[in-house]
C-alpha cells in the first residue's frame, strides 16, 4: 500500500473516532481545500452580510433599534475576522481570501444580494436569515476541524441575540398598525424562499456532500438542514400571525414534519452565478472600502515601523 | 492585510485563573493587537485582562511526533493517586 493511502485510512479513522483535527496534523490535501474554501465563503458571509443591514443603520427607527442594529452588525464583522483566523491556520493568507472574494472568485451567501427596501427587512433578515444560519452552525459546531469548530461554537453563543431582536421587530410590526402588519407580510414573502436557498442545493444536485460528510466536515445534508428550518419556523410564523408565501406548506402527519413547495432552482443558481439584484453593489461597496482603507493600513504600518526604530 | 503580522490572543476571564488561547488576529503593532483584540474577542465582558503575542515567537511540539512525545508519561501510573490500594476505613487521604 502507499504511503499516501496509509495516511488516508489513518485519517480517516481519526476522524471515525470522531477526534479533532488541529491545524499542524497531517490532512489529505483535498480536506484542506474543501475547508480552505468552505470557511473562507463563510468568513466573506459575515462580511458581506453587513451591508444589507449597515443600509438601515442610520434609519433605524429608534435610538434602542439603532444600537442593536449597531451591535449586530459589528458582531458579524467579529465573525468574519473568527473565520478568515480559522482559515489562516490552513495555510491559506487573508489578502489571498480578500483578493478572492473581490474578483469573484470566491462565493459568499447568495442571501445577502437580495435589496433591504424596508425596516421590516431588519426583522425578517434577523428572524429568517439569522435563524436559517443557525441552523447551519449549530451543526457546524461538531465539524471535525478544531479551529472552525471552535469559532462556530463562539459564533453560535454571540448569534442567538441577533435572531432573537429580529423576531421582536417582526413582532412589534405585526402588533401595530394594518399598515405595518403589511410591511412585516410584505418582508415574510421576499425573505422566505432566498432563506431556504441559504442552506444550498438539493442534495441530490450537491456531488461534494457525501465526501464532506464522510469526513465530518459537515454533519447533516443541505436537505436535512433546510427541513429543520421549516419545521422550526412555521410555528414561529403562526405566533407572528403572518403567512408563509407557499402554498404547498402543510404538515405531514406521518412524517412528523412539513412538507413545502419546490424551490426555484433557476433563480437560486442565477443569484450564485452573479446575476441577483445586488450582486454588483456588494462587491463594489466592498472594493471600494478596501481600497479607500488603503491608507489607514500604510499609516499604521509606518507608525509601527517608526515605533520599532525609536525602541531599537 | 500584507505585512501585518499575526497574533495569538489570550485571554484572562477573570482574576484567579489563567489566560486561555481565543483566537488570532493581524495587527501593524502590538498595541493594536491589544485593541482589535478587545473588540473581537471581549465585546461581552469576556475578559479582564489580555494577552497578545505574535505567532512566529510560539514554538509548538511536533504533532507528528505526539506519541513519542508524551510517551515517557504514558506507563507512569504511580504518579496518580488512584494507583494505591489503600483500607476503607482511611478516610480524606
Amino acid at each position: 500500500m502507499m504511503d499516501r493511502e496509509l495516511k488516508n485510512l489513518e485519517f480517516q479513522s481519526r476522524i471515525d473516532r470522531d477526534e479533532k483535527i488541529e491545524a499542524k496534523d497531517w490532512m489529505p490535501e483535498e480536506y484542506r481545500k474543501t475547508l480552505i474554501r468552505q470557511i473562507g465563503q463563510h468568513a466573506h458571509s459575515e462580511i458581506v452580510g453587513m451591508l444589507p443591514e449597515g443600509n438601515w443603520i442610520t434609519r433605524a427607527p429608534s435610538l434602542r433599534r439603532k444600537a442593536i442594529l449597531l451591535s449586530k452588525v459589528q458582531d458579524e464583522a467579529g465573525h468574519g475576522l473568527y473565520l478568515y483566523s480559522a482559515a489562516e491556520t490552513l495555510g491559506i493568507e487573508r489578502d489571498t481570501m480578500i483578493e478572492e472574494l473581490h474578483s469573484g472568485k470566491a462565493k459568499y451567501s447568495s442571501i445577502f444580494n437580495y435589496p433591504t427596501i424596508s425596516w421590516a427587512d431588519m426583522g425578517a433578515i434577523g428572524w429568517l436569515v439569522d435563524g436559517a444560519a443557525i441552523v447551519n452552525q449549530v451543526a457546524l459546531c461538531r465539524t471535525s476541524y478544531g479551529p472552525y469548530s471552535r469559532s462556530m461554537v463562539k459564533i453560535c453563543k454571540e448569534e442567538s441575540f441577533h435572531q432573537r431582536q429580529g423576531f421582536e421587530i417582526m413582532l412589534q410590526l405585526c402588533k401595530g398598525s394594518s399598515e405595518q402588519k403589511a410591511m412585516a407580510q410584505d418582508a415574510l414573502n421576499r425573505w422566505w424562499w432566498p432563506s431556504l436557498m441559504m442552506f444550498g442545493p438539493s442534495d441530490k444536485d450537491s456531488p461534494n456532500t457525501a465526501q464532506s460528510m464522510a469526513w465530518r466536515v459537515k454533519r447533516f445534508t443541505n436537505d436535512e438542514l433546510r427541513q429543520k428550518f421549516v419545521d422550526m419556523t412555521v410555528p414561529q410564523a403562526e405566533i407572528l400571525g403572518i403567512t408563509i408565501p407557499d402554498e404547498k406548506l402543510k404538515w405531514n402527519d406521518e412524517k412528523g414534519q412539513y412538507d413545502f413547495g419546490e424551490i426555484n432552482w433557476e433563480e437560486f443558481y442565477s443569484v450564485v452565478k452573479g446575476n441577483g439584484p445586488c450582486n454588483k453593489q456588494r462587491i463594489h461597496a466592498r472594493k471600494k472600502a478596501h481600497e479607500e482603507g488603503q491608507w489607514v493600513r500604510d499609516a499604521a504600518l509606518a507608525h509601527a515601523e517608526k515605533r520599532s526604530k525609536k525602541i531599537a | 492585510m500584507k505585512n501585518w503580522p499575526l497574533y495569538e490572543v489570550f485571554i484572562r476571564s477573570k482574576n484567579g485563573l489563567d489566560h486561555k488561547h481565543v483566537g488570532s488576529l493581524h495587527a501593524s503593532d502590538p498595541q493594536m493587537a491589544i485593541e482589535n483584540a478587545r473588540d473581537v474577542y471581549s465585546r461581552r465582558m469576556e475578559g479582564v485582562s489580555i494577552w497578545v503575542v505574535e505567532s512566529i515567537h510560539i514554538t509548538a511540539s511536533d504533532p507528528k511526533e505526539t506519541s513519542a512525545f508524551f510517551e515517557p508519561a504514558e506507563d507512569k501510573v504511580y504518579r496518580h493517586p488512584t494507583f494505591y490500594n489503600l483500607p476503607d476505613e482511611l478516610e480524606h487521604m
